[in-house]
């Protein structure tokens, strides 16, 4: 999308990151980059690892080994799960959490992620009460409220209307554009292939691939126009 | 963390439900066991110990025979004796816990009903001996209280047996009448009638004659017998209580039941108040998946669990006092040591706390924790209550043990510390608090890393 605001520097590196629980390996050297204003997509199937490796990233597990470049506290994270509180309001638990960021004006930041969410007329409604997919875009806006230089996404359309998803891509777009690297994960493939500037295919912890998705297609061969059964072939041929 | 606290005290307003049933359901749990320890179980064992020799148990009341073992019995209608030899032995069995107390009937005890019936002048009165194992204020309240009724019931009977006899050789002997000993009759005169004869006789004789005079002298003095000798009704009655009894306390000091209830009552309120709500809390950033966000640079491990702890201390603490000041109303409280108070509800408060927040960090769901925190909150406060007589002593000291390592015991002795000048002491049980609070925080800071 924006490759031209790429800098030298990758706003985001992981170095050889491998997480273990107990015998289980959960990821195996994982190395990847993000540049500034880049959009990169993790794809793999259920248990691949995607996040652990996100959660990594975000500072919220600690790697059995390897690196992470960024403190936590520069880097937005939005979990699978909303990870906000049912009994506050929309605008209490962005007040709450701007001021644990320590953002400069928290009712400015709240506004602000109000409107961009499009939940202003819903701000006074405990969280509680909302539909799944609203729950999920206060998720969201938490974790913009900050204005961080990388934003971690795990599956953050899951639960989102189609109308709601187009907005969150809509958004997402806005904030690559303006230098924001973003990192995502999700089973929708056709996104992926959409709105990334890169892929990162991992399957049983392990990277098989990152490149661009026409890159992708073109290691499988094959019909172009189905991304989604590129990358089912493609992970077939290694043997998942 | 202030955010943080802010937003828990307003999670806990919108709660409303939630808070009454914290907050009434200890209360009521509380009130009912300070009730229930009110009461006491109905036979508790005692050690008893007979000094007196085979054979020396008889009194000799007139003419009459008495045996003083007939009302060491009454003693026993209300306990369960352990017969046991010397009086060394009987401490053995308190300070073993195998016996509540102990009562030992000293040597002496006929010797000294003797002198006290025949009226021997300044002897010390007939004392029985109870021990007390004062460690657990309940058992002792248990032994004083049965012991106590029973030996009124014992001197009720005797008395009413010695007044019964000695009224009647007085009687006789101030109004005359027959009385047997040894299987004879005797006629007695009596007191009343000798003086009407002496005055019969007085008259008869010239006035002033050393025989007159004599005759006078004997007469007034069966007056003056006959006068006292009325009052004897009074004198008998006052002599009520013969028997005496004498309080050995083995160790600790002492805190009155009432108190003790209150003290338990109090102590357990704040138990659940605080370790559900501090368990809950914590358990409620996991459930709403919040912790991760949170310990991800915007609050520290340690923060959030103190937050927690001190989010459910103050709850809890305010609670409590006002249960304690409410209780004040009913119960003669010392209002002279509410600084006490406040420490020790402090104190208990923030070991609960960090008891709390271990469990919230061992369990992921707050239904999970305040399950696990009833589960364990239970059984300690009632391995805690139990009485040293009710089982076995390496028992006990397992349970000694278990209850040291969980804030309740401590906490109880703290406040019942601090509600009493005399009871257990404040300082120690204060420390251990201390030490409680610190390993829970360590437990439940490594359970948050482990199970994050
Ligand atoms: N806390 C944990 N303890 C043990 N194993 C774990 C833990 N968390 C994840 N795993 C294991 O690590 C592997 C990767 O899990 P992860 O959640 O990262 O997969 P994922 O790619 O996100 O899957 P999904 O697409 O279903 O969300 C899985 O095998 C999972 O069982
Ligand atoms: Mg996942």
């Amino acid at each position: 999308m924006t490759v031209e605001t790429v800098s030298d520097a990758p706003a985001l590196r992981a170095g050889g990151v491998t997480k273990r629980f107990g015998r289980r390996e959960a990821l195996r050297g994982v190395s990847f980059e993000a540049a500034a204003g880049e959009v990169v997509a993790v794809i793999g199937p259920n248990g691949a690892g995607k996040t652990t490796l996100l959660s990594i990233l975000a500072g919220i597990r600690t790697p059995t080994e390897g690196t992470v470049s960024r403190p936590p506290r520069e880097i937005g994270w939005v979990p699978q799960q909303p990870a906000v509180y049912g009994k506050l309001s929309v605008a209490e638990n962005l007040r709450l959490f701007a001021r644990l960021e320590r953002v400069a004006d928290p009712d400015a930041a709240v506004a602000r992620m109000l409107a961009q969410t499009g939940l202003a007329d819903r701000a006074d409604d405990e969280l509680g009460v909302l539909s799944g997919g609203n729950r999920q875009r206060v998720n969201i806006a938490v974790g913009l409220l900050a204005d961080p230089p990388v934003l971690l996404l795990d599956e953050p359309s899951s639960s989102l209307d189609p109308r709601q998803r187009e907005r969150l891509w809509e958004f997402i777009g806005a904030l690559a554009a303006g230098g924001t690297s973003i990192v995502f994960s999700t089973h929708n493939v056709g996104e992926a292939e959409r709105y990334a500037d890169r892929v990162l295919v991992l399957a049983d912890g392990e990277v098989l691939f990152t490149g661009t998705p026409r890159a992708l297609e073109e290691v499988v061969g094959g019909d172009h126009r189905d991304f989604e059964a590129a990358f089912v072939r493609f992970l077939h041929e290694r043997g998942h | 963390m202030r955010w943080l606290f802010l937003k828990d005290l307003q999670i806990l307003r919108r709660s409303p439900f939630l808070v009454v049933l914290l907050v009434a359901y200890p209360v009521i749990i509380a009130v009912l066991i300070g009730l229930a320890l009110s009461r006491g179980p109905d036979k508790p064992k005692v050690a008893f110990v007979n000094e007196v020799p085979p054979g020396d148990s008889s009194l000799q009341i007139g003419s009459q025979k008495i045996d003083a073992s007939r009302y060491a019995s009454e003693l026993f209608k209300a306990v369960d004796p352990i017969r046991v030899a010397t009086r060394a032995e009987a401490i053995a069995k308190v300070r073993s816990g195998e016996a509540l107390g102990a009562l030992v009937v000293p040597a002496d005890i006929t010797r000294k009903l003797q002198d006290a019936i025949n009226l021997s002048g300044a002897q010390d009165p007939p004392t029985l001996e109870v021990i007390y194992n004062i460690e657990d204020p309940i058992k002792a309240q248990i032994v004083e209280s049965t012991i106590k009724a029973r030996l009124a019931d014992a001197n009720t009977a005797l008395s009413r047996q010695l007044t019964r006899l000695a009224g009647r050789y007085l009687d006789i002997l101030l109004r005359g009448g027959s009385f047997s000993l040894l299987g004879q009759r005797f006629d007695v005169l009596g007191l009343q009638r000798s003086k009407a004869t002496l005055d019969v006789i007085a008259r008869r004789l010239p006035p002033g004659s050393p025989d007159a005079r004599a005759i006078l002298s004997v007469s007034q003095f069966a007056g003056l017998a006959i006068d006292n000798l009325d009052l004897s009704d009074q004198v008998l009655a006052s002599v009520n209580q013969p028997l005496r009894v004498r309080r050995t306390v083995l160790q600790g000091r002492r805190t009155p039941l009432d108190r003790f209830a209150v003290a338990v009552s109090v102590t357990i309120s704040l138990m659940f108040v605080t370790v559900l709500l501090a368990a809950g809390m914590l358990a409620l950033e996991r459930e709403e998946h919040a912790f991760s966000r949170l310990v991800r640079g915007l609050v520290g491990r340690l923060a959030l669990l103190g937050e927690k702890l001190v989010l459910s201390a103050v709850c809890a603490f305010a609670v409590t006092l006002v249960m304690l000041c409410g209780i004040g109303l009913f119960v003669n409280l010392d209002w002279g040591r509410f600084g006490f108070w406040v420490a020790a509800l402090a104190a208990g408060a923030v070991a609960f706390g960090a008891m709390g927040v271990a469990m919230g960090a061992l369990a992921r769901e707050v239904r999970a924790a305040s399950l696990l925190a009833i589960l364990v909150a239970l059984p300690i406060a009632f391995l805690a209550l139990v009485p040293a007589g009710a089982v076995t002593s390496s028992l006990y000291d397992v349970i000694r043990f278990v209850s040291a390592l969980f804030p309740f015991r401590a906490a109880l002795d703290a406040i019942g510390g601090a509600l009493n000048a005399g009871g257990p002491g404040l300082g120690a049980a204060l420390a251990h608090l201390a030490v409680l609070t610190a390993a829970y925080l360590a437990l439940a800071r490594a359970a948050l890393r482990r199970f994050a």
